[in-house]
């Protein structure tokens, strides 16, 4: 039953989804390339560097009381 | 020296040649899955953008357009994952394809919605297996994941549409 349904299904993607009707590129993107290698990358910050910056700011509000301790070892 | 081995070694002039003689292929590929040419386009030259910045680690007696295919493919996933939320299945999808009258258009946005609603790596196996009738081993070298996994992400798309469907009152059996 459960084949059954799927093979449905899919029957039905295709008729609701159709294919891609192949596109021919319009333009050559080498002029956009161009631009895009000109472009200087834009620094990301990994999401371990926020969430440790997130860590020690909460600790500092936390316990503010290390603050100077920790301006003591910088 | 190759073209391939000029372009490894960060030789502009390889890179465009390599560019061009690709750009359309490449941009062909991504608009499959994205199903939208301006999308496409852009996405096009991110990956150029990739490839370009990571010559160093391509090693010239392999298959530019192999690896060209895989950046690409990886790029076109990042942004069905962006766009997940944001987006249902492109306004031009109607324009570039013609759905079957025979079935109902209460059903036709049923099924857009559930296909649009598919985590990014399950919808874009399913694009190109379901849709695009690509065999299962041009999409798992683009993928980069083997074949049996492509069969079963699609096989589990095909779990989570009628999951879906169901959920939304679409009885398949009783459908149109």
């Amino acid at each position: 039953m459960n084949q059954q349904n799927g093979m449905e299904l899919r029957k039905l993607l295709k008729q609701t989804i159709t294919p891609m009707t192949p596109t021919e590129l319009q333009r050559d993107l080498w002029p956009e390339m161009l631009k895009r290698l000109d472009r200087p990358e834009s620094v990301r910050v990994p999401w371990f560097d926020w969430a440790l910056a997130a860590l020690l700011s909460a600790a500092l509000l936390l316990f503010p009381g290390v603050i100077p301790a920790l301006l003591y070892h910088l | 020296m190759e073209l391939l081995e000029r372009f490894a070694a960060g030789d502009p002039e390889a890179f465009e040649t390599l560019f061009r003689g690709h750009q359309k292929q490449v941009y062909a590929w991504i608009g499959r899955i994205v199903r939208d040419s301006g999308i496409a386009e852009d996405l096009t030259v991110e990956t150029f953008w990739r490839i370009y910045r990571s010559r160093a680690r391509f090693d010239p007696a392999g298959n530019f357009g192999a690896w060209a295919y895989r950046i690409g493919t990886n790029v076109a996933l990042d942004h069905l994952r962006r766009s997940r939320r944001e987006t249902e299945l492109p306004e031009n999808l109607a324009a570039d394809s013609k759905p079957d009258p025979a079935v109902r258009r209460e059903t036709r946005e049923h099924i857009h919605q559930a296909f649009s609603q598919l985590p990014a790596r399950y919808r874009l196996v399913a694009t190109l297996a379901l849709i695009e009738e690509e065999p299962y081993e041009k999409i798992a070298d683009a993928a980069g994941i083997p074949v049996s996994l492509v069969k079963i992400r699609v096989f589990r798309a095909v779990r989570m549409l009628r999951k879906k469907l169901t959920s939304m009152g679409l009885e398949l059996g009783a459908r149109r």
